[in-house]
């Protein structure tokens, strides 16, 4: 499956860009799947270990399946307040 | 009463209190949050604020209306400022009232902190060397 990943701020700065398309080879992949792939790559040694995901505006636990359609984000550490 | 806001303009914290005041609350709590000249020893001119919007506006709201439902009778106003903030300008505005001073504390503290652990909102600090950088609250892994 194809994502399109949305990126902000550092994240944004460490890709480039304010989204990445992903290829995903399971077709029903999980959170944990994505964030396989994003590692893989050229960025992803960059990435903590465990980032978080955001599917439709919430944060996922990594077993969530994702769909067809969902606005995937990942989400590099918070800092608002 | 519960609204929360995320905007792109000066936050008015007179206007959030007056909001939460009512007579039914004996106690009413406001907490502003304003940009610090040093962060971790570095001399800080200014900090933009980024957000995923539309996230950062559900998540607000979800976690108002976890407060509320924490803290029952809790009058509670949030707003969140994006965008580019000197020295001593607010960044969060919480307005909170309750019947009850206890409560009242809670319950801004409480939204405060799940704020700042949930909120998907980037700073971005200037130096007074000129450079800048982004602030992780937590280095590496984040845990909302």
């Amino acid at each position: 499956m194809r994502c399109d990943v949305l990126l902000f701020a550092s994240y944004a700065d460490l890709f480039g860009a304010p989204s990445v398309t992903i290829e995903v080879a399971d077709p029903d992949p999980t959170v944990r799947a994505l964030v396989g792939a994003l590692r893989d790559t050229p960025w992803g040694a960059q990435l903590p270990s465990r980032p978080l995901i955001a599917v439709n505006r919430r944060y996922a636990p990594e077993a969530q399946t994702l769909r067809s359609g969902d606005e995937i984000a990942l989400i590099p550490p918070v800092s608002g307040g | 009463m519960r609204r929360t806001a995320i905007v792109d303009r000066p936050l008015d914290a007179a206007g959030l209190l007056a909001e939460v005041v009512r007579p039914a609350n004996g106690a009413a709590v406001l907490f502003v949050g304003t940009v610090r000249e040093v962060n971790q020893g570095r001399d800080v001119t200014g900090i933009d604020y980024r957000a995923y919007v539309p996230m950062a506006e559900e998540e607000l709201a979800r976690l108002a209306e976890e407060a509320t439902q924490r803290f029952e009778s809790a009058d509670l106003v949030i707003e969140h400022r994006l965008g580019t903030l000197g020295l001593t300008e607010a960044s969060v505005v919480i307005a909170c009232a309750h019947p009850r001073r206890a409560a009242a504390f809670d319950c801004a503290r409480w939204a405060l902190e799940e704020l700042k652990r949930r909120l998907p909102i980037w700073k971005r600090e200037h130096y007074a060397e000129g450079d800048w950088g982004w602030v992780s609250a937590a280095v590496g892994e984040a845990t909302p």
